[in-house]
């Protein structure tokens, strides 16, 4: 199970390369910080809680093979018609591709045409994704929670201070990093309109950064820097915060999400609009994803003291 | 051969998203599942982002002078699907650890025949009564 995971990872990694090579810088960046680094982990988290082996399947993977088989096949009939590889004048390029390419540098004044599409013209769209992150984070804290009583934290501190003093370099090391990689978070959260990045970016590096520190310093001690509640009431303020946006511009009178009104210069209400926006989502998907690994990370620390318990 | 060097890049998209769905459909360890899931999504987001690249373009920046750029709307669409992704995927494990928690199994199968014997005994419950 182990090497499945890694070579998941490693797939990951892979990927973002392809995505680079085709142009599309800010979804590897995603691709990279997710693909390869957090989802990695959380697999990682769990194949210690529900352990490494596996038996051989006992029905036969025959049927499943021909199914694959016959469903590749017709996908592979079905791609004789898709217009070729690097075609310029393929039906994805006419509709409101060029309006973005061409228009947006004059509408939005942002030069990055992947933030301004993300969040000005499909503002909608990125407001139900945050929505979807969130939800997600609170159905991972439904499942995962569990009641923390005050002598657990002691014992687990015991044991995270005696497991700890074996790895002294990676501490050292990593605490010498962990500032860079705030840093570079909150680069990639406000540099997003001009160059590769944005809030779901800046998001995900911002809670590694943490995440990071939780992996070497104990859940106790990361739970100390930003608590639990913290996160949660974060969590939360990012779609508040972006929500609110579409709503003052309803109050100044635009439609919802119009960030035209927001200042007297079009361009001026957009630049703030997107910062706005971008924030929240930052503030939502990195509060999100340390939610997700403080609920990983307390669930297994409570099945270890459990089984302590039992012995 | 011109329609193989046209074509490739759906067929490669083509063979992740099978290897994903195969390991889906034959497996039955919970998290090879997921991981499965995950090949088969990442397939999907190749596929969008292979749609948007145009010849000769460059990353959708904008910038003086340059006039050939790559579509940025699957940029965006796929963007937004892979944080959403990981999220669900975490629902999907945190499932996972209270299933094994529940049944002390992520096998398919064994959770399966656990069920039945639940089932069974409660159908039997009522005639010994």
């Amino acid at each position: 199970m182990f090497a499945v995971v890694m070579l998941a990872g490693i797939y990951g990694l892979v990927c973002a390369s392809f995505f680079v090579a085709m142009d599309a810088v800010d979804v590897a960046f995603t691709e990279a910080s997710i693909g390869a680094g957090i989802s990695t982990l959380l697999m990682l988290t769990t194949v210690a809680m529900t352990g490494r082996t596996d038996h051989e399947a006992t029905h036969k993977p025959l049927m499943a093979f021909v199914a694959v088989i016959v469903t590749g096949g017709l996908l592979i009939y079905g791609t004789f018609d898709m217009p070729y590889f690097g075609s310029a004048d393929a039906p994805v390029h006419q509709h409101v591709g060029p309006h973005y390419i061409y228009d947006s540098i004059q509408e939005i004044g942002v030069p990055n045409m992947v933030t301004s599409v993300l969040a000005s013209y499909r503002g909608f769209d990125t407001f139900g994704e945050v929505t979807v992150i969130f939800t997600a984070g609170i159905g991972v804290l439904a499942l995962l929670s569990v009641a923390r009583r005050p002598e657990d934290d002691a014992v687990m501190e015991a044991i995270n201070d005696s497991m700890h003093e074996k790895h002294l370099i990676l501490r050292i090391v990593i605490k010498t990093m962990i500032p860079f990689i705030v840093l570079y978070a909150f680069y990639v959260q406000f540099h997003g309109d001009y160059g590769p990045g944005g809030g779901f970016q800046a998001g995900v590096i911002f809670a590694a950064g943490i995440i990071l520190y939780a992996m070497l310093f104990g859940l106790g001690a990361a739970r100390r820097v930003i608590t639990q509640p913290v996160v949660q009431m974060l969590s939360a303020l990012g779609v508040l915060v972006y929500g609110s946006v579409g709503l003052v511009s309803m109050l100044n009178g635009g439609s919802f999400l119009d960030y035209n009104v927001l200042a007297a210069d079009p361009i001026a209400g957009q630049h703030l609009g997107i910062l706005l926006i971008e924030l929240g989502v930052g503030l939502t998907v990195a509060s999100v994803m340390i939610i997700i690994f403080y609920s990983f990370v307390g669930r297994s620390q409570f099945q270890k003291a459990n089984k302590g318990e039992l012995l | 051969m011109t329609m193989i060097l046209g074509l490739y890049n759906y067929w490669i998209v083509i063979v992740l998203m099978m290897i994903g769905f195969y390991i889906i459909i034959a497996h039955g360890h919970l998290i090879k599942k997921i991981v499965g899931l995950n090949i088969f999504q990442i397939s999907v987001f190749i596929f969008y982002i292979s749609l948007g690249k145009v010849d000769g373009g460059t990353a959708p920046i904008w910038q003086e002078g340059i006039i050939l750029y790559s579509n940025p709307l699957p940029h965006v669409l796929i963007l937004t699907a892979i944080v959403v992704g990981i999220a669900t995927t975490a629902l999907g494990l945190a499932l996972t650890v209270r299933i094994k928690e529940a049944y002390g199994s992520v096998n398919e199968d064994e959770i399966q025949a656990m069920d039945n014997q639940v089932m069974a005994s409660q159908e039997k419950e009522p005639q010994q009564c």
